[in-house]
């Protein structure tokens, strides 16, 4: 689950980390407020006026902007709020529809007041998948993106494993300064920094957090600039507080509905629906559909129980999508017999009553001989097949008209 | 012979008269596995399937001499049970949870590290010798005995691929699902070896997903230490970046965990790499008999 930026500054400023201060905004009236603050408490004179989407490079579509007067931060605020912004993250890129900015973040000038004197560094912690550890990943190169860094200049990303039973060592901190080139009071700010960095990432059973740019300010403090966190789905059950601050707005509608009813989906652009029970399953019939020179509309895993209530969720799903020219649903069948989903697809077609393009089927496993024939004589429009490769060629023909 | 787990194994299921261990423990036994008792805290004395119940793993150990155990505990516990296996002694922990969470894993692995025990999953479907133990949750039926080992991170994949190696004429020795999370006890390599260490397994179906390095990295070991032939599947491949495909550890990050990438790898390393999953069947059974 990822969290806004002003939500994960929140979240890290509760474990003692300095972060850039800011306050949300909603609307223009809200923005200006803000503003105020900022001047005012945070003793910034210019301010940011930060887009708060999921997805990062904001500001290369203009979703960061600095204002230095009440003029440019009505003007920037307008401007931003409700504008669909697009960066290299959000859903098609650069070239998508962008994302819709509902909320604004109203931030303090760290770099004040000298922007010369401060520098950049990159911090993330996520879980290393080879080592089965936490991994500190750091950079000199702050402020860009760490993919690139990481391509051109490997040796500039450096990686620091964590003992899973110990947390972060002390000295582990130090090198981490050491590397990064920091002395004197930024090497003592920094140290505490990650410490309490990595207590909030363990506390809050985080799967991600991204830290770029931190910054060194000129009086040598370190500050995060900006905060990415995702934090751990199946850990919320002991993070209630956490568990609230997620933006179902954030997500795709298609994608929300699935989620409400329990169904495991993603959409996709493609013109070949697919309802498939297990998720690696569900990506090899995708895999398929390509192949026959289909294109699959989405990801769907039906999950272990496959029943008429669920394959009708799941259809009316699939068929929302306009793009869908058939739709295949692939059953293997094990525990959950296979004449018992044919009984569900035939009770969900009917009850969706008229279902406008070519429906194929294929149930395997457990009872697949009966299900098949449930399906051939229930005089629906619905192919049945046992095979894999005999429902590849019917979605083929189907495409074919 | 077989890996893993065969006639003699002595399995405790944990979670045992919990609804989903109830269940499968109920499938499990009328398969014909090797079923010597359960664990549920609280309910030791009781008697459940006609096996005896223990209120802990300890207990349970001294008491059948059980060494291996499958795991049905809800994720919160999850966790803590698998550790309690691991310290009462139990040699093979099979743990079907899915939604453990990482944090708890990271820790789980560093406790059974230098343990003599092996686990598999987290979020799988288990581990199946035909004719001996069906330790896990897939449809026994499907698996018809043989010499043929799968490794697959996914359920009913591995099913489709048992159910292709058994048309195409041939059978299983041992199919070990691994599981679909970013943290998993067993790896692809790992099992790997052990198939290639077997001597009644002739040939070996993979079937890996985007995510991770583990294709990668038993594709390399293969090509320094491979004997047997060896068949690829590598589900995901119209996957869009950066969303979860259902499991946990399904997500493509980097360029290497890619569909395409991970088939480059295995292709260079000597495996058999099936672009189409309806053909894993046949293409296993063209390279066994040549």
């Amino acid at each position: 689950m990822n969290l806004h930026e002003y939500q994960g500054k929140e979240l890290l400023a509760s474990y003692g980390v300095a972060v850039q201060r800011g306050i949300l905004a909603e609307n223009i009236d809200q923005a200006i407020e803000a503003f105020k603050k900022v001047n005012q408490e945070f003793n910034s004179e210019f301010a940011v006026v930060k887009a708060q989407i999921h997805a990062g490079g904001r500001g290369k579509g203009g979703g960061v902007k600095l204002v230095k007067n009440l003029d440019e931060l009505k003007t920037e605020a307008g401007r931003i709020l409700g504008m669909h912004l697009k960066t290299p993250q959000t859903p098609g890129g650069m070239e998508g529809p962008g994302k819709l900015v509902r909320k604004i973040f109203i931030a303090e000038d760290s770099y004040a007041p000298d922007f010369s004197a401060c520098k950049e560094y990159y911090i993330s912690i996520l879980l290393d998948r080879a080592s089965g550890k936490n991994v500190i990943v750091y950079s000199t190169q702050g402020g860009m993106d760490i993919e690139k860094v990481a391509e051109e200049t490997p040796d500039l990303v450096l990686k620091e494993l964590v003992d899973p039973m110990l947390g972060l060592l002390p000295f582990q901190a130090r090198k981490i300064a050491f590397n990064l080139g920091l002395s004197g009071k930024a090497f003592k700010e920094f140290v505490g920094f990650i410490d309490k960095l990595y207590k909030a990432y363990i506390g809050s059973d985080a799967s991600l957090f991204e830290i770029n740019p931190l910054i060194k300010t000129g009086d040598d403090r370190m500050v995060a600039v900006d905060a990415k966190v995702s934090i751990d789905e199946n850990a919320l059950y002991r993070h209630k507080d956490l568990e609230a601050a997620y933006d179902k707005l954030e997500e795709d509608p298609a994608d929300l509905e699935a989620q409400e009813a329990d169904l495991n989906y993603v959409k996709l652009d493609g013109n070949v629906g697919c309802m498939v029970n297990g998720a690696g399953l569900a990506m090899a019939t995708m895999d398929m559909i390509k192949l026959i020179g289909g294109s699959p509309a989405n990801f769907l895993d039906v999950g272990g129980t496959a029943d008429a209530a669920r394959v009708e969720k799941a259809l009316n799903l699939i068929l929302k999508d306009q793009s869908v020219k058939a739709i295949l649903i692939n059953i293997f069948g094990g525990i959950v017999r296979c004449d018992r989903v044919a009984a569900g697809v035939i009770e969900a077609y009917k009850n969706i009553g008229n279902i406008p393009v070519p429906i194929i089927v294929r149930l395997q496993g457990t009872n697949a001989e009966i299900a098949k024939k449930m399906i051939d004589e229930s005089g629906l429009k619905v192919l049945s097949a046992i095979e894999l490769k005999e429902a590849a060629e019917q979605v083929s023909k189907a495409l074919a008209g | 012979m077989s890996v893993i787990v065969n006639k003699n194994s002595k399995i405790i299921v944990q979670g045992f008269t919990g609804k989903e261990g109830t269940f499968h423990a109920e499938q499990m036994i009328a398969y014909g596995t090797p079923v010597v008792g359960g664990v549920t805290p609280g309910k030791g004395g009781e008697t459940h399937l006609d096996k005896p119940v223990f209120n802990t793993v300890d207990e349970a150990v001294v008491k059948t001499g059980a060494d291996t155990s499958i795991i049905f505990v809800p994720p919160a516990f999850a966790a803590d049970a698998i550790q309690e296996a691991a310290e009462a002694g139990i040699r093979i922990i099979v743990c079907i949870t899915e939604g453990i969470p990482i944090q708890d894993m990271v820790k789980v692995k560093e406790y059974i590290k230098d343990k003599n025990v092996r686990l598999i999953g987290p979020n799988c479907p288990g581990v199946i010798t035909p004719d001996e133990a069906k330790v896990g949750i897939m449809p026994g039926f499907v698996f018809k005995k043989g010499r043929i080992g799968i490794v697959s991170k996914s359920g009913t994949l591995t099913y489709e691929a048992a159910d292709q190696v058994v048309k195409a004429g041939l059978g299983i020795s041992t199919a070990i699902g691994i599981g679909g999370d970013p943290i998993i006890g067993t790896t692809t390599r790992e099992a790997l070896e052990l198939f290639m260490n077997d001597p009644e397994t002739d040939g070996i179906v993979m079937i890996g997903e985007i995510g991770g390095n583990l294709e990668a990295e038993a594709a390399r070991w293969f090509k320094q230490h491979g004997n047997k032939p060896v068949v690829g599947f590598i589900a995901g491949q119209t996957a869009p970046k950066g969303r979860k495909m259902g499991h946990a550890g399904a997500i493509v990050g980097g360029a290497e965990d890619t569909a395409a990438a991970k088939m480059k790898i295995m292709g260079e390393c000597g495996i058999h790499v099936v672009v189409s999953p309806a053909d894993i069947g046949k293409t296993i059974a063209e390279v066994i008999k040549g």
